[in-house]
């Protein structure tokens, strides 16, 4: 039976779902990813993604337009970006702590509104794979790389669209001083709070599409609690890819392949329990945390509050 | 009191009142302590105050909520009963906290925590059974301090000498814990009766009647509350009256310092995710032996530990980080809980609001700590000190009103 993992059409199985799977991992670390660089660990990823996926299957449901429900998630992350930013940067409250009270806000809110305006599980018809003349037909190739939904193509394309803006712009020059030196930065004529502002609802708004990738891109219904710690292991992928895209990328993919074998084992009935099984992604994440974390260096300022000296 | 006036004209001004008489008690030691130990209360408040808005929002009348809310945390002496049981596992959950938040290490592991010492303490249960009852309870309660200490000591060891941040390995064992649970009590820890049934529900055998913590009075109330006060007033002690706490806190505090102090800084960080792991895994252990008296699984860590764990962290900052404000803490979030399931009853407004509002009351508290150390520099300021690190919560007690009647 083991042998069966190894037959071609399950290594394309795995390969695929691999890649689709890694979606929302992708959207929410690479937000995670820009309010980290400006120093600032937002713990709450989870809540908005929730909140995210309730609001895009929600307004799916209702007004079958999957881009409202996209553009709802987003809203909504961002509006809890903008909480968090003000609790952050204004009241300068302990930032992991405060990221716990906006998960458990959006864990139970979710919830709420769930059981309110839903009550059961219902499906929806999410974003449609995109047909690519050709290439789509390619044995295996096809399969793995060109059978996706737009959100997956969409969270890939943001990878070298985060490295860019961080790397190669003022933009990212500036975020990565706030994260490194706030005191520097501010004396060079940089807002300090802006740009954390910017950053801490860009994560919000990008948790928030991963959340909606889960609700109507991948799985195309909403449970409560249906993240079940997704939106932590995102955050544990901002440092296992040393605060870089690239790096969260990889992180992603390892962390979904591994996710996605885990499926298979299970729907090919090999003799591993199940439950360890799922227990392998995260041994395998503390373990890969373990050989990389001690050689990178995080954002100076992750987690301290900037104060102006008077 | 004249000399601060001129020194803190700015003071004067925040608060706004004219006759000096006031102006004196506002600036007062006493009343500025008073404000920041209420703080909290004032949060509280303003959670609630927006849950009241959301209820608007569901077309339920706030104030019959919340009165089925306080009926069913208070109503009936089963019904404060129900209370106390819930804040149990709240109180050791926090207590850990209240040790791992004070040496600057968060936990968010407690759920995980709570389960591999229920699990130990399970299996001391399940194996020992010629025992006596009380040999039996006094090993699996061990059992369950040293489960959670495993699960809290691995993230510790994994902070203190490999620099793997400990928020992001203490979640990551929650969900190891969790699938640990489900496999045990599907296979090696399964009651003999369901591996025989077809149904096969994961869940271990009965505890023996001797193996039960003992009830305090007729009620579901169980020995675990008064072994958790009586935790609360040691770790109170832990903290400050002893070595060990001192430098659990002088390293939370200022890691460089205490190394230069001498302080094995690294020793005493997993101390203290050990420490808080153990009073979370005895809490586990205190949920099988006092309320349920075996281990089911829904297959989710919340069907288990009631989210104590995380709740548990949400009691300890509401106690601002003290084991003995803990105490009354715990009892309010233990009757928020057991309010909730009222409000369903009574009122059709899922539990899931006060899980919202929980979430709120961590962001208020946490926010509202900016005043509470601006008052504090201020105070320092005038005494001519420097300033405290930002993680610092008053030792002493709040100062009574007696001074200025």
């Amino acid at each position: 039976m083991i042998a069966d993992l190894f037959s071609v059409t399950v290594l394309v199985g795995i390969l695929a779902s691999g890649i689709r799977l890694a979606t929302p991992y992708l959207y929410a670390a690479i937000g995670e990813t820009f309010g980290q660089k400006s120093g600032v660990l937002n713990l709450g990823v989870e809540g908005q993604m929730l909140l995210g996926a309730f609001a895009a299957f929600y307004v799916t449901l209702t007004t079958g337009n999957l881009w409202l429900g996209v553009l709802t998630a987003m809203l909504v992350g961002a509006l809890m970006g903008l909480a968090m930013a003000y609790v952050t940067v204004n009241l300068q409250a302990q930032q992991g702590i405060s990221g716990i009270g906006f998960y458990l806000f959006g864990l139970g809110m979710s919830d709420l509104l769930f059981q309110k305006l839903m009550g059961t599980v219902e499906t929806v018809k999410g974003f449609p794979k995109i047909y690519f003349p050709g290439l789509s037909d390619i044995p295996g190739i096809g399969e793995i790389f060109f059978n996706h939904n737009i959100l997956v193509y969409g969270a890939y394309l943001l990878v070298p669209i985060a490295w860019f803006v961080l790397n190669k712009t003022t933009l990212g020059l500036k975020i990565r001083s706030v994260g490194e030196n706030p005191d520097a930065a501010d004396s060079l004529g940089v807002n300090v709070a802006r740009i954390r502002y910017f950053t801490i609802i860009l994560g919000g708004t990008l948790s928030g599409m991963a959340g909606a990738s889960l609700s109507i891109a991948l799985l195309n219904v909403f449970q409560q609690n249906m993240t079940s710690g997704l939106g932590f292991i995102a955050v544990a992928l901002v440092y296992f890819g040393a605060w870089r895209p690239i790096g969260v990328l990889g992180g992603a993919l390892l962390f979904s392949m591994i996710n996605s074998l885990q499926l298979w084992v299970q729907v090919l009935n090999i003799p591993i329990p199940s439950e360890i099984a799922v227990m392998m992604p995260y041994v395998l994440t503390i373990l890969v945390l373990v050989a990389t974390v001690s050689r990178v260096r995080a954002p100076s300022a992750l987690t301290k509050p900037f104060e102006r000296e008077n | 009191m004249s000399d601060n006036l001129e020194v803190h004209p700015v003071y004067c001004l925040e608060i706004g009142v004219t006759t000096s008489a006031m102006k004196k008690v506002f600036q007062s030691e006493w009343f500025s302590r008073l404000v920041d130990g209420l703080l909290p209360v004032f949060a509280t408040l303003a959670a609630l105050l927006v849950g009241a808005v959301m209820l608007l929002f569901l077309k339920v009348n706030p104030i019959e909520a919340y009165k089925a809310l306080w009926d069913g945390a208070f109503g009936t002496s089963n019904a404060f009963a129900e209370t106390l049981v819930k804040a149990t596992p709240l109180l050791l959950v926090a207590l850990g906290i209240c040790i791992s938040f004070r040496g600057d290490v968060i936990n968010i592991g407690g759920e995980g925590q709570m389960i591999v010492g229920a699990l130990l303490a399970t299996w001391v249960g399940l194996t020992f059974t010629s025992l006596p009852g009380w040999l039996v309870i006094v090993l699996a309660m061990l059992a369950g301090f040293v489960g959670g200490a495993i699960w809290g000591g691995i993230p510790g060891v994994l902070k203190a000498y490999f620099r793997v941040n400990e928020i992001l390995s203490t979640v990551m064992m929650n969900a190891i814990a969790v699938q640990l649970m489900n496999f045990l009590l599907r296979d090696a820890m399964i009651d003999p009766a369901q591996a025989e049934r077809a149904s096969k529900i994961p869940q271990t055998a009965r505890l023996l009647d001797a193996f039960q913590l003992p009830r305090l009075v007729p009620t579901r109330l169980h020995l675990g509350a008064l072994i958790a006060v009586i935790l609360a007033i040691l770790v109170y002690i832990l903290l400050w009256r002893t070595t060990l706490g001192y430098r659990i806190r002088a390293v939370g505090q200022n890691p460089h310092a205490s190394r230069y102090a001498g302080i094995k800084v690294p020793r005493y960080i997993v101390l203290a995710l050990l420490l808080s792991g153990a009073f979370a895994g005895l809490a586990g252990a205190t949920q099988v032996f006092g309320v349920n008296y075996r281990m089911i699984t829904d297959g989710s860590s919340s069907g288990f530990t009631g989210s104590a764990g995380f709740n548990g962290i949400v009691a300890a900052l509401f106690g601002q980080l003290h084991p003995l404000w803990s105490i009354p803490a715990s009892i309010l979030f233990g009757a928020l809980l057991v309010g909730a399931n009222s409000m369903q009853r009574v009122v059709q407004v899922p539990s899931a609001l006060i899980t919202a509002l929980n979430g709120l009351v961590v962001v208020f508290v946490v926010s509202s700590e900016i005043w509470r150390q601006r008052r504090q520099r201020r105070r320092l300021a005038a005494a001519g000190q420097d300033g405290e690190s930002p993680l610092l919560i008053n030792d002493e007690k709040l100062q009574p009103a007696e001074k200025t009647s």
